[in-house]
């Protein structure tokens, strides 16, 4: 380095954290060498989130959260989207990359979660980082929701309709509750600007907070591998983890592969299957919103599916509560329990790697159970098929509820000492 | 340099009176934000009643008008369909509308004013889509041989019979609400007044 930039670095640094901040986080930051494809979602959800913000920043400088007919009769909301994608330059391409984030961000989380599932990332002393990402995950599904309602179609209309209904089956203050999210008697136009207040401003913020407490509490202990061992324990003469290699230039440069193989899927979906099937933007949201008229069909786009499918699941009243109440509790519940699996996992070793046939037999159930759960939430209801969910949510709750024993139980192998690399 | 370890306690008391009454004032801002939330005075005002000619409806047929920013539906029925009441009455979970999800005018057998037409607001009490219609009785509606006839929820499934009375084991915890309402004339009624509030 040149002196002049030197000196220009030394005057920053003497008022400004830089150089030892980059090198907490990225030069000197050690992760362990042995990561492998699934390491690569965290820095995909972070890539994400930048692509949401970017593309929503945009979006609203020609999107109009108003319920109010236009002089041909269509909401003006509802029109603004059709406006950006038929007249604003770009808008279509804007939207699209907004609305394919959107599923895009619970892809990239959902296998970030599983693989935290797979390598015991949730266990000591990681409790912290899993807590903090159960509820950017809980954030993630308002924020979703929220900006869900804005296009002011039929779903958007009727699926904001039934979850702000959720609130109201609590005893004693749900309805108050209910009338306090929506501002009005029903879903209306003081609902849709208060959601597109709290999905621009409100929750985006807690999001980023929530994601920088994420990776503060990641790099303050370490980042845990393939083989749930944890490097810092061997340590050179200069307390560097022998199978730590600095995140940067490593990771970065990994990663940046990581990004361009997602830009590869991201891109031919929204250029060439932008509505995902029906599932990433679905049919009847090109319906603008009719509050005396629900489609003969509904269901919630793909991503709440499994825990919709819990929450239709139960259907028996007890003590003197409705099932409304109970399958509630219920679909919160099946979020919330994921933040307790630090201690619910009691298995001598963290990774799947050296775990035993009935813990990875119990994921094996659980993950059929969260796809078979997450398909029927996207089908109407029949005797049978709540039946199958009713089951299927059984076997998801007995995976975390009897994890204390089956994980004690199971027949682990021996963590090596160092991680396995080749 | 020597320091007075001895606490000042009345100084420590006076810090301890400001913050809480600084405290007090920083909850007490809250409550313009939370009033905010709540409906405005506006749409309090909102929800005039509406008055419907029924006169055009044909017996067995349905007609929705908005109430309030809620569908409500006005359904003539058949004796058919008033005869299906009777088959239901063991089926449903509140075959005597104990509930007070009707004015005590409504409160029959009928959940009605005039037994032919139903007036019922079209908004499922589980979690509010409105019902589909399923008129047609047997296994012609889709809901299998031994439907009489009703509505359906599409988004969990509940089931009603044509009196909006919620079958038993449904997700929708009670029969469908009846606005208050009353006839101005033969074939008018006003939904939203009943001249009893």
């Amino acid at each position: 380095m040149t002196t002049k930039s030197q000196a220009l670095l030394n005057w920053i640094d003497e008022r400004f954290p830089l150089t030892s901040n980059w090198k907490a986080h990225l030069s000197e930051y050690y992760a362990p060498k042995n990561f492998n494809f699934w390491y690569f979602f965290g820095s995909l959800a972070l890539l994400v989130l930048v692509i949401q913000i970017v593309t929503g920043i945009f979006l609203v400088m020609h999107y109009k959260p108003d319920a109010s007919l236009n002089a041909a009769g269509v909401p003006v909301a509802f029109a603004s989207v059709e406006y950006i994608m038929r007249d604003v330059p770009g808008g279509w391409l804007i939207r699209y990359m907004h609305s394919t984030g959107a599923s895009a961000f619970f892809i990239v989380v959902y296998l970030h979660m599983f693989r935290g599932l797979l390598y015991g990332s949730y266990r000591k002393p990681r409790e912290l980082i899993w807590i903090f990402g159960t509820l950017i995950f809980l954030v993630l599904m308002a924020e979703a929701f929220m900006g869900y309602l804005l296009p002011w179609g039929q779903m958007s209309f009727w699926g904001a309709q039934v979850i702000v209904n959720l609130f109201s089956a609590i005893p004693l203050v749900g309805p108050d509750l209910s009338l306090v999210i929506r501002g009005d008697y029903v879903v209306s136009d003081a609902t849709l600007n208060r959601f597109f207040s709290f999905h621009v401003i409100a929750v985006p913020l807690v999001l980023i907070g929530l994601v920088v407490a994420h990776i503060l509490a990641l790099h303050e202990v370490g980042s845990n591998n393939p083989d749930g061992v944890e490097i810092k324990k061997k340590k050179d003469e200069n307390g560097i983890p022998l199978d730590g290699i600095p995140f940067h230039p490593y990771y970065s440069v990994k990663d940046i592969v990581g990004v361009v193989g997602f830009l590869f899927f991201f891109s031919a979906v929204v250029f060439f299957a932008p509505e995902g099937g029906g599932y990433f933007l679905e049919f009847n949201n090109f319906i603008p919103a009719d509050p005396l008229k629900t489609p003969p069909h509904i269901a919630p786009v793909w991503y709440f599916t499994p825990f919709y499918s819990i929450l239709r699941a139960v259907t028996y009243p007890l003590f003197g509560l409705d099932a409304k109440f109970w399958g509630v509790v219920a679909m919160g519940a099946s979020v919330v329990i994921i933040a307790f699996l630090p201690w619910l996992d009691r298995s001598p070793v963290k990774s799947i790697r050296y775990k035993g046939p009935i813990f990875k037999g119990a994921v094996a159930i659980f993950l059929v159970c969260f796809f078979i759960l997450g398909y029927l939430g996207v089908l109407p209801p029949t005797a049978g098929r709540t039946l199958v969910s009713q089951i299927c949510s059984v076997l998801y709750f007995a995976f975390f509820l009897l994890m204390p024993w089956y994980s004690k139980l199971d027949k682990c192998k021996p963590e090596p000492e160092r991680v396995t690399f080749k | 340099m020597s320091v007075d370890h001895k606490m000042d306690s009345s100084r420590r008391q006076l810090l301890v009176a400001t913050s809480a009454a600084g405290g007090v004032a920083a909850v007490a801002t809250a409550v313009p934000f939370v009033a905010s939330l709540t409906p405005s005075e506006r749409a309090k005002a909102a929800g005039a009643p509406v008055e419907v000619d029924v006169g055009k409806l044909a017996p067995g047929e349905m007609m929705t008008v908005e109430w309030r920013g809620k569908p409500v539906w006005i359904l003539r029925r058949t004796p058919e369909m008033l005869a299906s009441l009777d088959k239901t009455a063991g089926l449903v979970s509140d075959p005597e509308s104990e509930k007070p999800q009707q004015p005590e005018y409504a409160k029959n057998k009928f959940r009605s004013i005039k037994p032919e037409y139903l007036v019922t607001v079209g908004i499922c009490t589980h979690l509010g889509c409105s019902p589909s219609e399923k008129f047609k009785a047997g296994a012609e509606s889709g809901m299998g041989p031994d439907w009489v006839g009703g509505f359906l929820c599409p988004c969990h499934g509940s089931q009603f019979d044509l009196a909006g009375r919620v079958y038993k084991s449904m997700p929708a915890p009670d029969n469908l609400e009846v606005p208050p309402h009353k006839y101005l004339a033969d074939t008018t009624i006003i939904v939203g007044e009943d001249g009893k509030a």
